[in-house]
């Protein structure tokens, strides 16, 4: 009996610890999102997305607009050269290569690269482009963004791809189809909504990536669309305005927090429900 | 007639045959890409450090002093951070997220395992400067003012540890860091525990239970023997975006060279703060070249850990296979 006891004691404060674990991970997370947003709206106006980064005393507050922009366009080029490629390697590692020696080696490297520091992407664009050009640029921040929706969108692929059922390419081999055709018509078709999850997934991803910026795309105080001078984004604006000590610097940091958290949870969100809705059936 | 009907369906035929065979390597050009990067980045990294590589040697990883303007760095400051606060983020994070495995495998009610689940993965989501942010502007100030006297007060009287815990209540500093960093990586290992625990034969839990075990025991006797391969492989995982986080501990672990105590109190700096905060504004040369090798050196331990955490999920898939 009194074994007993102390087994029932045991089991009890194991999951009572167990529960408190859950709330402390929760806690954490309606933290960081309350502050967010109570002290992000606070500095969401029109001005944020009409007017420019404030210089150095400003006699105004200005907005973000240069940051949004720049941001915008990093990522949507970032993703439309990183995704074929994710694509397509992705695409051989289901495909054709799920027994072969590059299938495997590149599955693993795959694997670690989906978690490599980010930083040291930014380090490697800056050695091998940056360098060498000898300016900080929009583009080869495009091009570390780049290298980080590779892996992600590699990883996703593959999955999809290989969650689709080998019944439907033997039908499909039966028409007498070939191989290419038989991917891209039928399977890649299949797993249509599951590749767009992985690059949704793979934006959210860079949306908020600063650590790759700091040394390709730097920032700019000025608007500007040439992508070969350093290009404002909306993460190292946070970053210099957040270090900052004028307040109105802050509040617009906060304000930018805010775009962010709500733009990659909403992608996330959003990647989820369509990944679901599809595999619901 | 019918030999020009065969010729045009010979030629369609081959038409498409070497469209599967270019469409074909593409694919295999891009999936060798993917694999040449890692080599890439490797050796450019080398190749940009190669100056203070000659210059310093190995001695760069045990000296501590960093002094651009004397030309004299050494790493042994960036490198202590960065391994103190990823060890004080998996101090934190491994029994959370082994909790929170556990909560949501199996005492959660069915309902509520998937949004809860959803919103840990969510955490995980939340990019890297808002944590900083965040960090800097609410937590730092909560913690030095209420965290770390009471710690000071309690585990700074501790015998052999209490050095850990004392001096000045900053907020930011090491103990921040590591904090802010746990918050971060508990999503990481509390989804691969979850997953791993997920991979237990049903029927391997329900023996244990049918012989009497109470929850608790099956968990910390079945289901962690059978699944420690993965465990251990998914808090490598959480190690290696612990030591490779930016932003989130730029903004709070104070940015200080200098350390004089051991306690975790003070400011420092890690491998990833000093390239974030100075190599923007250093000039190329000798210093560009001892920040890149600063990289190199968090690549090559980065990479030693995901390695080993893959190898290791690896084996769990693999017994998986041949058990079912």
């Amino acid at each position: 009996m009194e074994l007993l006891t102390q087994r029932k004691l045991i089991n009890k404060a194991a999951l009572s610890l167990s529960m408190a674990a859950m709330a402390f991970g929760l806690f954490w997370l309606a933290w960081i999102l309350f502050t967010t947003l109570q002290l992000g709206v606070a500095g969401i106006s029109v001005d944020l997305f009409t007017k420019m980064t404030p210089p150095p005393g400003a006699s105004e507050p200005g907005g973000l607009l240069n940051a949004i922009v720049g941001s915008a366009i990093m990522v949507s080029l970032a993703t439309a050269l990183g995704t074929p490629i994710g694509i397509l390697a992705g695409i051989y590692l289901a495909e054709y290569g799920r027994h072969t020696w590059l299938g495997h080696a590149t599955r693993f490297i795959n694997d670690i690269l989906l978690s490599a520091p980010s930083i040291v992407i930014g380090l490697f664009i800056y050695a091998i482009y940056v360098a060498k050009v000898g300016n900080f640029s929009g583009i080869s921040g495009v091009l570390a963004l780049a290298l980080i929706v590779i892996p992600v969108v590699v990883a996703t692929t593959e999955n999809m791809l290989k969650l689709v059922p080998n019944t439907l390419r033997e039908a499909a081999f039966a028409l007498g189809a070939p191989k290419s055709t038989v991917i891209l018509k039928v399977t890649l078709k299949a797993s249509t909504a599951g590749v767009i999850t992985g690059i949704l997934l793979a934006v959210a991803r860079i949306a908020g990536e600063t650590a790759p910026l700091l040394f390709t795309a730097l920032s700019n105080q000025f608007w500007s669309l040439n992508l070969n001078e350093p290009m404002a984004n909306l993460p190292v604006t946070i970053f210099k305005f957040a270090m900052s000590p004028f307040t109105e610097w802050q509040q617009l940091a906060w304000a930018g927090v805010l775009l962010i958290t709500l733009g990659v949870l909403g992608l996330n969100i959003i990647a989820r429900v369509l990944f679901r809705q599809k595999h619901k059936n | 007639m019918s030999t020009t009907k065969d010729s045009t369906a010979e030629r369609a035929a081959g038409g498409r045959k070497l469209g599967d065979w270019l469409f074909f390597n593409l694919t295999r050009a891009f999936a060798l890409l993917t694999l040449l990067l890692l080599a890439g980045i490797i050796v450019s990294l080398f190749v940009g450090s190669w100056e203070s590589i000659q210059k310093f040697g190995f001695s760069f990883i045990w000296s501590r002093d960093w002094n651009p303007p004397m030309e004299k760095f050494g790493a042994l400051i960036p490198i202590y951070g960065t391994l103190v606060t990823s060890l004080i983020a998996l101090i934190i994070a491994v029994p959370v997220s082994f909790g929170i495995a556990l909560f949501l495998t199996e005492l959660s009610p069915v309902w509520l395992r998937r949004p809860l689940g959803v919103a840990i993965e969510l955490l995980a989501a939340v990019p890297s400067i808002v944590y900083g942010m965040w960090g800097l502007m609410v937590f730092v100030p909560f913690f030095a003012k209420y965290v770390q006297p009471a710690l000071a007060a309690t585990l700074g009287n501790v015998p052999l540890i209490g050095e850990l815990f004392s001096g000045p209540s900053l907020g930011i500093g090491l103990l921040a860091a590591g904090i802010i960093l746990a918050i971060m990586i508990i999503p990481f290992i509390a989804s691969v525990m979850r997953d791993v625990f997920d991979v237990t034969p049903a029927m391997l839990k329900e023996s244990a239970y049918g012989v009497g075990g109470n929850t608790w025991e099956v968990i910390w006797n079945v289901v962690l023997p059978y699944t420690k391969v993965g465990v251990i492989g998914g808090i490598m995982l959480g190690l290696g975006r612990a030591l490779g986080e930016t932003m989130a501990v730029t903004f709070v672990i104070g940015n200080s060279n200098f350390l004089s105590n051991i306690s975790l109190f003070a400011p420092g700096n890690s491998i990833t703060s000093v390239l974030a905060n100075e190599f923007g504004e250093a000039p190329p040369g000798l210093y560009t070249a001892s920040l890149i090798e600063l990289g190199l050196i968090l690549f090559l331990i980065t990479l030693t850990v995901l390695v080993f955490s893959r190898l290791l999920l690896l084996r769990l898939s693999k017994q998986e296979g041949s058990k079912t």
